[in-house]
């Protein structure tokens, strides 16, 4: 599981933080401090996981980062997770965002944090990965903008939006699957 | 800071212009939040920062309290107040405004207002009670986004308590035509498991239909749950073993829809989910193994790609391979994959190759070999990690014969690390790795020696505690034994001669420790000398006054005579007016004793260590003193947690914020849970000054070892297994072969030889930390269950030290208890050598009284509770005779005396044996108690030794804890010359409490003569109290729902070789006659009531060798009355 989300810049301003587990307030701030404290001292010729901070979780607990220009994105996470493949989530939620603001700069996370953080609910939900294809989550953001236009003009046409939220479908990717019969048997249960 | 200042002021404009995309409502939010941020950016300090935060929210606070704000306007207020929460300053007050704005805005509103609540509360927040009715809306909601928004939030967070209201919708979602929905509503489902497994229970099979959903996605979702339950119960799910082939089959084999691709590898994190889980299905299950060698050997063949995420399949691959049944040539194909690792360039997988190889070496050592020159290379590497994770390796390949050179790079590494984590992990391995194939004792006290001063007081506390219990207790040969402690001694006293200051506390602790108890061993060193040198650890300025304390302690038993009790009465004058009362303690301790050679001789006798002390860890010996105070006035001890409720209820004014108050509760009740008089928590408070090395610090004759401590300085402590010392084998001594024995030395001595060559040290280097891998390879792994040649080696305890025998012998030093008063009375404070010597000594009278007890019992033993034995007699009235000593001498035929006048209706029922109340010369009174089904009967028998008859027996009971009525015809009765009278009282109890004492008056007249009087008391335990509870567990799970009090606490398993849980439960009904309603896995649920229906549950779960039980009841004080029996019969047994 993810425990949580860290990105900052150089110089260790917090420009999103999403902790999927509960910590007090000053406890997130300590986290932030103390991560940004392992993570900046790092070269970049060494490598992207550091294990064993004392805060979170203790041995079951690794922070995985990658540094872009100005900003560091680090995962928070338990060993229940692969470190390359959070690796390259970090790279999928960065090009995600790059489609999204169309050539991002630090500058878009801070002005538009509220946006960041929807694209991020469409790739880790509660910790867990819901999406990993660029195409599908840009898509869900899309969706969710377009409501925005459309509430934009709603004073002007009141009606006329509202049927349009109303009848707003998200979109569906032609998914051709076919996984074969996977012939499962539900087995009866134990009562506990 | 400035650069970044100057692109911001750079990039403003610009990005303000370009934001003007359509949205009015943007534009404003962004200018707001834009001259807010516009503003952080310029100051320069963080206090300006701080005030700039405050008047923006003070702003904020203003304007969405106010009624005019629109919702539009409130949702630009929000993303504020995010901004202002992300850096660290609280902003509550719009908690509530989030609720309302997701509750009230439109959805692009609520989707702010959501996203809010979702950062600012957590699941228990109380104000998250206000948001159910929203998500319950929106689940219902015919717009999409809504939904959605809503799953996102509940998989995020939501009240346990309330899931059930939301369940059957989420629930309804899995059925959704979208298959974005699905995937989230699965999520959500996931997460409600994480936080309520039992609310999900019903449910699994919906979660089977998800795995076989037709969208990929969703059936990836699934995953996250599957790999969850198969971790705790992979037997569980076999039957999905061959399910989940199937799909990794159709993956790895490009089923899959192109946009399932990344970097044209398909699903790869579905990929490396589905590998995780059959990893753990294939654990330990040849048969399961065998259906996935095909699929395991397809993702080898294809995950060819060089890039990043095929290496991660590859890793989960590799790791998949050598967890299942292993099988020869995918073994072969991992181990070449794990080659590639190592030898990357690049640096993530390097690292990866590392964390391969430290999981495979104990199974395949020679791989470790292989890669030799690789792991050295990492050893110099300049990342920390990659050192770090190569010492890993090593770590898992120490043998006897290299372990001097890994413990070296170890220390070297620890020289340079900064990170507390690491050192506190790494000192741990060196000490085991010390301990364990340490080839000398110069070696061993070198190395911990390192190991203290490099660990500090940042290591575990169990590292000093275990070399110092080593270091006592000895090993097979007395001689060696002397070598090692002399060798120490040296050292010592070298280092102390040195630099001292820089030593850390710990260090030095251990340093007086060990001089105070050993220096004795040389003996060209004067006591003297070795008294200076600790003198002069106290002038020092940083020395901390826990270490003072040891070194008083070792001056103590320094100060024989001559020129050291010069050295140490002038010390103890120092510190005999210190503000530190334990060092006053030990100050006043010291000068006592050093004037007092033969007591000290007698307290603290040299070189008398291994003597076993028993100790009483209930305290069951002060039972009688607790009555008594009890009895005088003194309130009954309550837990701290039910003082706290009780303060609630009385509605008294809490000074301490909301916050506080329950986690503080929360803790307290899991620590301290026994009823107890209040003087003993005092007490306990104090004699466990330094709760972690008490047993030592103490003096050396007591040996606590084996027993659990059950006070700290918190009160009560959970129960907790002594530490196991992992390294006791018991293997013949650590005979090396001559060859062996060589070699390791040569290798040894070849280290240090420099060579111009640094290709050749290295080819040194490795052929000394890879000896012994070759040759007889898996014998030198520190594989668990392998004996290992050990150096060290504990000497295997008598079994009679380690049971818990109650007639065990008692340490010489009890035999002078008068001796010991004396000390006692110069002493307030009771300190570790007198209160464990109090201890000792009333143990002995209360095993004394016990025996006795046990000698005149003849009746039922499983009714009666030892403490009623041992301690029932102990109040006596006014004129009467009391019996200050307990069980007056009888002879058992008057028991059988007695046991015959049992009224009939009672005599086909088990009863408690009979005991003493009080006498004097006319009247005898005993009492025994019946339980029955439904009620406690108390018998009185009142016999008349004199020669006269007696009218008028009038008998008057009364208790505070329960309510007592007469049973028979009349109260007064009359009893002739050497008869019995009988008198039967039902007992109810009204507020529970662990014993209930029930106080009576006797007054009777001869017929020619004064009214007299005797008074008396009778204790119980609750248990008699207790009676098993039918229920069926629908019964029991909405009882359980319905009452409010309870507490929780871990109690120590009984695994007698069956399963634990059941033969902990068996025990629990067996002495507390508990109803075991069912037993499901991990998890047992009991039900018992007290008589009149007040009915107690529990619920136990195995937890990390610990029975976690937890107890509900209507009745305030039940369920910590009754854990407190729970203990004592488990402890008992």
């Amino acid at each position: 599981m993810i425990k949580a989300i860290l990105i900052f810049n150089n110089h260790g301003k917090p420009r999103l933080i999403r902790f999927y587990q509960y910590f007090a307030e000053d406890m997130q701030q300590q986290i932030i401090r103390e991560t940004f404290h392992l993570v900046s001292k790092r070269d970049d010729n060494v490598c992207n996981f550091l294990e064993g901070g004392s805060l979170i979780g203790g041995s079951d607990y690794k922070l995985i980062y990658r540094h872009y220009a100005t900003l560091y994105f680090v995962f928070c996470v338990d060993s229940s997770e692969s470190e390359l493949g959070i690796l390259d989530l970090i790279q999928v939620f960065v090009e995600t965002l790059d489609k999204c603001f169309e050539n991002v700069c630090e500058l878009d996370l801070i002005f538009h944090m509220d946006k960041v953080h929807y694209i991020l609910q469409e790739v880790v939900m509660g910790g867990m990965v819901l999406e990993t294809n660029m195409n599908e989550i840009v898509a869900q953001v899309e969706v969710q903008n377009r409501m925005e236009k459309s509430e934009g003009g709603l004073s002007a046409a009141p009606a006329r939006a509202v049927s349009a939220v109303k009848n707003m479908n998200l979109p569906e990717m032609p998914r051709n699957i076919n996984i074969g019969d996977i012939n499962i048997k539900v087995p009866s249960l134990s009562p506990f | 800071m400035s650069d970044v200042v100057e692109k911001t002021l750079t990039a403003l404009p610009s990005l303000l212009s370009l934001d003007s995309q359509p949205g009015s409502t943007k534009l404003s939010s962004t200018s707001k939040l834009g001259t807010l941020i516009r503003g952080i950016t310029e100051l320069t300090s963080k206090h300006e920062e701080e005030k700039l935060i405050q008047r923006e929210l003070v702003s904020i606070k203003e304007q969405v309290s106010s009624p005019n704000t629109s919702m539009r306007q409130m949702k630009e207020l929000m993303v504020r107040a995010i901004y202002c929460e992300m850096l660290g300053y609280e902003a509550s007050f719009s908690y509530i405004h989030a609720i309302k704005l997701a509750q009230q805005g439109t959805a692009l509103e609520k989707r702010v207002g959501y996203l809010a609540v979702s950062l600012f509360l957590n699941e228990s927040h109380e104000l998250l009670l206000l948001l159910v009715n929203t998500v319950l809306k929106d689940l219902q909601s015919t717009n999409l986004i809504e939904v959605c928004m809503a799953l996102t939030v509940v998989s995020q967070m939501f009240p346990k308590d309330m899931i059930p209201a939301i369940l059957p919708l989420v629930e309804e979602k899995l059925n959704h035509p979208k298959e974005i929905i699905r995937r989230k509503a699965v999520l959500a489902l996931y997460k409600f498991y994480l936080i309520a497994p039992n609310q999900v229970q019903h449910i699994h099979n919906k979660f089977r239909k998800a795995l076989c959903d037709k969208d990929p996605g969703v059936m990836t979702a699934s995953l996250h749950i599957y790999l969850q339950m198969i971790e705790e119960n992979p037997e569980g799910y076999k039957d999905l073993a061959a399910s989940f082939v199937t799909i990794l089959k159709q993956v790895v084999g490009g089923k899959l829809p192109m946009d399932f691709n990344y970097h044209s590898v398909p699903a790869p994190w579905l990929q490396i989910q589905l590998l995780r889980i059959l990893s753990l299905l294939g654990k330990n299950d040849p048969s399961t193994s065998e259906i996935m060698y095909e699929v395991l050997d397809e993702s080898l063949r294809r995950a060819e790609i060089n890039h990043n995420i095929t290496y991660a399949i590859l890793y989960e691959c590799v790791k998949c391979i050598y967890t299942i049944d292993p099988k020869s040539d995918l073994l072969e194909k991992a181990a070449k994959c794990i080659g590639n690792f190592v030898l990357s360039p690049k640096i993530n997988l390097k690292y990866l190759g590392l964390k391969a190889l430290t999981y495979v070496v104990q199974q395949d050592p020679k791989l470790a070999l292989q890669h030799q020159m690789t792991i050295i290379e990492c050893l110099d590497h300049p990342d920390l990690i990659i050192k770090r994770e190569t010492l890993e390796i090593l770590f898992r390949i120490t043998n006897a014969q290299n372990v001097t050179v890994i413990v070296d790079k170890m220390l070297e590494f620890l020289r340079i690390n900064k990170d507390d984590y690491t050192t506190i992990d790494l000192v741990g391995k060196v000490a085991e790795l010390a301990e364990k194939y340490a080839p000398d004792n110069e070696w061993f006290i070198e190395t911990m020696s390192t190991v203290f001063s490099v660990g500090g007081d940042l290591m575990q506390p169990d590292i000093p505690n275990s070399f110092l219990k080593l270091l006592s207790e000895g090993f097979d040969s007395v001689e060696e034994d002397r070598k090692l402690r002399l060798f120490a001694v040296d050292s010592y006293v070298s280092l102390l001669q040195g630099e001292p200051g820089k030593l850390p506390q710990r260090f030095l602790q251990v340093i007086s420790w060990v001089l105070g108890e050993y220096s004795f061993l040389r003996e060209e060193l004067e006591a003297a000398t070795v008294l200076r040198l600790l003198a002069k650890l106290l002038d020092m300025k940083n020395t901390s006054s826990e270490t003072k304390s040891w070194v008083l302690m070792a001056m103590t038993k320094l100060c024989e005579r001559g020129a050291g009790v010069s050295v140490a009465q002038e010390v103890s004058e120092t510190y005999s007016s210190s503000l530190d009362t334990v060092l006053r303690q030990r100050a006043q301790e010291l000068q006592h004793l050093s004037r007092h050679s033969e007591l000290r001789a007698r307290v603290l006798p040299r070189d008398a260590g291994l003597e076993p002390l028993e100790v009483d860890s209930s305290l069951s010996f002060l039972d009688g003193f607790v009555s008594e105070a009890l009895a005088a006035g003194a309130a009954p001890y309550k837990p701290p947690h039910q003082r706290q409720e009780e303060l609630a209820q009385a509605k008294a004014l809490s000074l301490e914020p909301y916050g506080l108050s329950l986690p503080i509760s929360m803790s307290s009740c899991s620590i301290a849970d026994r009823q107890s008089p209040t003087l003993l928590s005092i007490s306990s408070g104090l004699s466990g000054e330094s709760p972690d090395l008490s047993h030592k610090g103490g003096s050396s004759t007591l040996k606590l070892d084996g027993v659990k401590r059950l006070w700290g300085r918190e009160g009560y402590l959970a129960q907790r297994e002594p530490v196991e010392e992992s390294a006791r084998v018991e293997v013949p001594s650590p005979l090396r072969s001559p060859s062996q024995q060589g070699e390791a030395d040569s290798s040894h001595s070849q280290t240090p030889i420099p060579t111009p060559e640094p290709e050749q040290e290295k080819q040194q280097l490795a052929s000394s930390l890879f000896v012994g891998l070759s040759s007889q390879s898996s014998v030198c792994l520190m594989g668990k269950s392998e004996p290992t040649p050990q150096r060290f080696r504990r000497k295997a305890k008598s079994p009679g030290s380690s049971s818990s025998a109650s007639e065990k012998t008692s340490n010489s030093l009890v035999s002078t208890p008068s001796t010991v008063d004396n000390l006692m009375c110069n002493n307030l404070l009771d300190s570790n050598i007198t209160s464990e010597l109090v201890v000792s000594s009333l143990e002995q009278t209360s095993q004394l009284s016990q025996g006795l007890a046990a000698a005149n019992g003849t009746c039922d033993a499983e009714l009666t509770d030892s403490d009623v034995k041992g301690s029932s007699p102990s109040l006596c009235g006014d004129n009467a005779v009391a019996a200050a000593d307990p069980a007056p001498h009888e002879d058992p035929c008057k028991d059988l005396l007695l046991t015959s006048h049992l009224p009939a209706e009672l005599s086909g029922l088990s009863h408690s044996e009979i005991t003493p109340l009080c006498s004097n010369q006319s009247l005898d009174l005993s009492a025994s108690h019946v339980q029955k089904e439904d009620s406690l009967v108390l018998v009185v028998f009142i016999y008349n030794s004199s020669d006269s008859d007696i009218q008028q027996i009038l008998l008057e009971l009364d208790s505070e804890e329960i309510e007592v009525s007469c049973v028979c015809d009349s109260a007064v009765q009359e009893a002739s010359s050497h008869s019995v009278a009988v008198c039967q009282y039902s007992l109810t109890v009204k507020t529970p409490s662990v014993h209930v004492e029930v106080v009576g008056t006797v007054s009777y007249q001869f017929p020619a003569g004064t009214p007299q009087s005797l008074q008396f008391s009778y204790k119980l335990p609750l248990t008699c109290f207790i009676r098993p509870l039918t229920v069926s567990t629908e019964e029991y799970g909405t009882m359980w729902l319905d009452f409010s009090h309870d507490t929780k606490q871990n109690l120590t398993l009984i695994s007698d070789g069956q399963e634990p849980l059941a033969a902990t439960l068996n025990v629990l009904k067996k002495k507390l006659q508990l109803h075991v309603v069912e037993i499901i896995g991990m998890e047992g649920i009991v039900a018992c009531r007290l008589l009149q229906d007040q009915p107690c549950l529990m619920h136990c779960r195995l937890n990390a060798g610990t029975l976690a039980v937890w107890l509900r009841s209507p009745v305030p004080a039940l369920p910590d009355c009754l854990m407190y029996h729970c203990q004592r019969a488990l402890q008992e047994h």
